[in-house]
């Protein structure tokens, strides 16, 4: 029997000690009107070599095609070390570090991982992760709401090129608490919020504004001037980053005069594998006087009864489990073992690697924007400075240009038609240091066939 | 036994540089660049590799130790689940791949979410929650979303058992619920007269699980869902607990309107020290528009992502993507392996595991909190008796236990049974590791009645011995500045 060691002598002696005549015996307290007899409609057991077999042929039949898509998930080099020690049964087996003295592992990692986040992001605290960069900016939504003392009105200023399923998200999570959303216009040349429609807001009651850098176009925003708007007219600053690119860009801690108060994003570049869609990680940072505000778990360092330093789940009177209908989110489970993935990568990489891995990536997506743009009928939609996405105006429609791209084993860039129908026929493509000078080539002369 | 920070091993000058690409500087404007880097380590790769793995071996795991936490059903996670999720091409396909280039990843989606709509008696399924605490939400945001679309606002209560997991109520707030909680019977069972006196017209649903966290099976379920369903609200069932009826009774038959499932605890997918898990939700015929979205459709041989413009009543979407997509494929995998016969034998053998320890336990003289009743597959011991009587409560057990090489059950959950343990030993151990674990609480209670003072001082032989919480908490210290 599949992962089940019980042998027939087994069996025999566990129910003569409990004293009852037979496995089934044992379901006697169900409703004998509910018990059912069998899962008609499940399969066969498969042994492992079939299923093997199985999802090969699954895995085959969706290949391997060039990927030129980010879209809030990229495509980065990760070291085969990462992998290799999460996949050990001591991480990819235990569970949260409910006991601290037998979790020291996992608990010291994490205690590293905030205090990596925390230099990366230039803010003071950090929590173990959330699930993913959206849902962790619902979570900043609602710590911004609990940690404004002093706004009443609910209200984030959301600006339209912040990714706009994290918008999603944050609305269906936060919908029973009736925060309002105002979606602030970018500026239709630039691609970037200006502050004149930021003004449309001034004097208004505003509990939060979100700003993305760079945004969902790849292009930098002036974070300064945002957050310093915000300051002045009483919000909140929740900065929603790619987590690599801050090797490169002005940490949100330091933004305007006073910096972002709350930093979140997801954690997937740093050592996470595209995997079909997660599971990735998010994170969040905040200031000292925001942690008791914070949702997820936090590890703090202590003392054991000898004095010797240790480490163990602290703050925990914010939590489902201690504080049940009063808590600060319902969040229970994180995504530990990606965690531990990103904090091996990043003492791999350091500072200097990721600094190297961004600069590739910014450098390989204008090559690639270069080379697209020499084909009839691509434009470049901003010609502002950007990280490693850029939006391209094709002169047709941009789903039929997909699928041929893809059936010339290319996945060409995301299609911001649907969300965005004022860029018109709009692509969103990514290279990262992943991409070389022959995948751009060969994008580039798919490109040409297919706009032909 | 311990471990230097990875801080304390690094060195100015030094890198894995094998790592990285050769590329120069960025070009990023100078108002808009990074003016020091970041203190992250500057480590080899051999060190880097040392560290982490060494921090892996003070952890206890299930593939070390026998790991008998309740409620988080810690069973062998099958490294052939791991191994086929990891196949170059599901790892490299980007989310957001056209159709085209994914018919053979959403085939495995759309079987999986076949497979768990059959074990549950559920009509649809959406598999986009990111862990149970995500799966809860989208149950309630359902049940929410429902009645408001018939015109009811008034519907905000959610009833939720006092013995429930701290999620429920955490859950239910965050839907802007109110929470009625209502008690127990001594026997375990729901007190079904205090729920006719809770629901009415502001009733939107309850929120139970069965068996339920006392571990025992709700024998008035079919009374319940009536009482509820009479009042005009509906029924949330926290799947957390599936373990123990796979097979031989399915939440959709017992009225249930909505379920989320612990794809990472019933299916087997690893824990990974706190995640990440997988809440996939069930619905009823009722709740089938509001499902969270993307859901897998099939059209003939094709298969692609169902969105807001199929489903335009959904409660929306949860997650950047589609969910956590990784540890849906382990599950896939891990129901294609047990089959239909094996699922059963899933309920069988974790419930035969659980009766049997509580037997040894309670012929060695512990107390079961309900000694009438049936285990299902995880049980309680109440060490009332123990405290009151030598000093020695429940966490002074756990704690020595740990020096006995056993990871300690869930201690003070459920809260209202004093002093308890809750004990989940799963299907997948042995007859033998039971009987070491007996022996050890066995040797724990002796060691209690002649010495305990050396059970309070638990644990001795751990990384570190008992630790500072409250210091922890006032002397905040939650990164390194040294």
């Amino acid at each position: 029997m599949p992962f089940i060691p019980h042998t027939d002598n087994d069996i025999r002696e566990m129910l003569a000690a409990i004293g009852a005549p037979s496995i089934d015996a044992l379901f006697d307290e169900i409703p004998a009107a509910l018990r059912i007899k069998s899962l008609a409609g499940i399969p066969e057991s498969l042994t492992e070599m079939e299923v093997g077999r199985l999802m090969e042929a699954r895995a085959q039949r969706d290949g391997r095609p060039r990927n030129f898509i980010g879209a809030g998930a990229y495509e980065h080099h990760i070291p085969a070390a990462v992998w290799a020690i999460v996949s050990r049964g001591e991480f990819y087996s235990a569970y949260t570090p409910y006991q601290a003295e037998a979790s020291q592992g996992t608990l010291q990692l994490l205690y590293e991982y905030q205090t990596m986040m925390t230099a990366l992001t230039g803010m003071q605290v950090s929590n173990a992760s959330l699930y993913d960069g959206a849902s962790a900016l619902a979570e900043a939504c609602l710590m911004a709401v609990r940690g404004h003392r002093k706004s009443k009105s609910l209200r984030v200023l959301v600006p339209a090129a912040v990714n706009p399923t994290y918008r999603d998200v944050a609305v269906a999570i936060t919908e029973g608490q009736n925060l309002r959303f105002d979606v602030v216009p970018y500026d239709p040349a630039a691609g970037t919020l200006n502050l004149a429609a930021l003004d449309a807001h001034k004097g208004q009651d505003i509990t939060a504004v979100v700003i993305q850098q760079p945004n969902f176009f790849g292009l930098l925003e002036d974070v300064d001037a945002i957050t310093d708007w915000a300051h002045a007219n009483g919000a909140l600053v929740i900065a929603v980053v790619n987590p690599l690119s801050l090797a490169i860009f002005k940490p949100p801690g330091e933004w305007g005069a006073k910096g972002a108060d709350i930093v979140v994003g997801d954690g997937q570049p740093l050592g996470v594998p595209l995997s079909s869609g997660g599971p990735y990680f998010g994170f969040m940072t905040t200031r000292m006087e925001l942690v008791r505000q914070m949702p997820g778990r936090i590890i703090g360092r202590t003392v054991d009864l000898d004095g010797k330093p240790g480490y163990t789940l602290t703050l925990q009177a914010r939590e489902q489990h201690i504080r049940r209908s009063k808590a600060t989110s319902n969040i229970c489970t994180n995504q530990g073992l990606l965690v531990t993935a990103a904090t091996i990568h990043m003492s791999l990489l350091g500072s200097a690697g990721l600094e190297r891995v961004a600069a590739a990536s910014q450098k390989q997506t204008r090559k690639l924007v270069d080379a697209l743009v020499k084909t009839k009928g691509v434009k470049l939609a901003f010609a502002g400075p950007r990280f490693h996405e850029a939006v391209l105006t094709l002169d047709r429609g941009v789903g039929e240009v997909i699928d041929r791209l893809a059936q010339r084993g290319v996945v060409g860039g995301y299609d911001l038609s649907r969300r965005y129908p004022d860029l018109g026929n709009a692509l969103l493509i990514c290279a990262t240091e992943t991409k070389t000078d022959d995948d751009i080539a060969a994008y580039a002369t798919a490109m040409a066939e297919v706009m032909r | 036994m311990s471990e230097p920070l990875i801080f304390e091993h690094s060195r100015s000058g030094r890198s894995a540089a094998g790592q990285y690409p050769h590329e120069g500087d960025a070009d990023v404007p100078q108002n808009l660049r990074r003016k020091t880097r970041a203190r992250l380590p500057e480590v080899s790769e051999l060190q880097a590799v040392r560290h982490f793995t060494r921090l892996s071996q003070l952890n206890f795991s299930i593939d070390t130790h026998f790991y008998p936490l309740g409620s988080c059903t810690m069973k062998y996670n099958p490294r052939a689940c791991n191994q086929f999720a990891m196949l170059p091409e599901f790892l490299s396909r980007h989310p957001l791949a056209p159709d085209g280039v994914s018919q053979g990843f959403l085939e495995c989606l759309y079987e999986l979410q076949e497979m768990l709509k059959e074990v549950t008696g559920m009509k649809g399924v959406s598999l986009t929650p990111m862990a149970g605490a995500q799966g809860e939400f989208a149950g309630v945001a359902m049940i929410r979303a429902y009645h408001k679309a018939r015109g009811d606002l008034v519907r905000n209560e959610i009833i939720v058992p006092e013995a429930a997991h701290g999620t429920n109520p955490a859950t239910a707030t965050m839907c802007g619920c109110t929470v009625v909680e209502i008690p127990s019977l001594p026997d375990g069972d729901i007190d079904l007269e205090a729920l006719k006196g809770a629901v009415g017209p502001k009733t939107a649903g309850i929120m139970l699980t069965n068996p339920s966290t006392l571990g025992v099976f709700e024998r008035r379920i079919q009374e319940v869902a009536k009482v509820v369903h009479d009042a005009g609200g509906l029924l949330y069932y926290d799947g957390a607990n599936l373990n123990a009826i796979l097979g031989k009774v399915r939440p959709g038959d017992m009225g249930f309107d909505v379920i989320h499932m612990n794809l990472h605890k019933t299916f087997s997918t690893p824990h990974g020290g706190g995640g990440p898990g997988s809440g996939a939700v069930g619905v009823g015929q009722r709740l089938l528009p509001f499902l969270p979205i993307p859901i897998v459709g099939r059209a003939g041989e094709r298969f692609r992502w169902l969105d807001e413009r199929d489903l335009p009543q959904s409660i929306g979407r949860l997650s950047a993507f589609m969910g956590n997509a990784g540890v849906l494929l382990r599950a896939y995998v891990y129901m294609r392996m047990l089959g239909r016969a094996g699922m059963q034998r899933v309920a069988e053998f974790s419930t035969l595991n659980a009766n049997y320890l509580l037997a040894r336990l309670q012929q060695a003289g512990f107390d079961a909190a309900y000694p009438d009743r049936r285990a299902s597959h995880e049980f309680i011991v109440t060490l009332k008796r123990q405290a009151k009587e030598l000093g020695v409560n429940a966490m002074d057990f756990a704690k020595r236990l740990l020096d006995h090489g056993f990871h300690a059950p869930t201690t003070y959950f459920p809260l209202l049974v004093p002093e308890c343990l809750l004990v989940e030993p799963t299907e997948t151990e042995a007859k033998e590791d039971l009987d070491a674990f007996a022996a050890a609480l066995i040797a724990i209670q002796r060691e209690a009645e002649q010495d305990p003072g050396k059970v309070k001082g638990a644990p001795y032989t751990l990384p570190v011995r008992r630790l500072d919480d409250v210091r922890a908490a006032k002397q905040l210290d939650l990164s390194y500045n040294g």
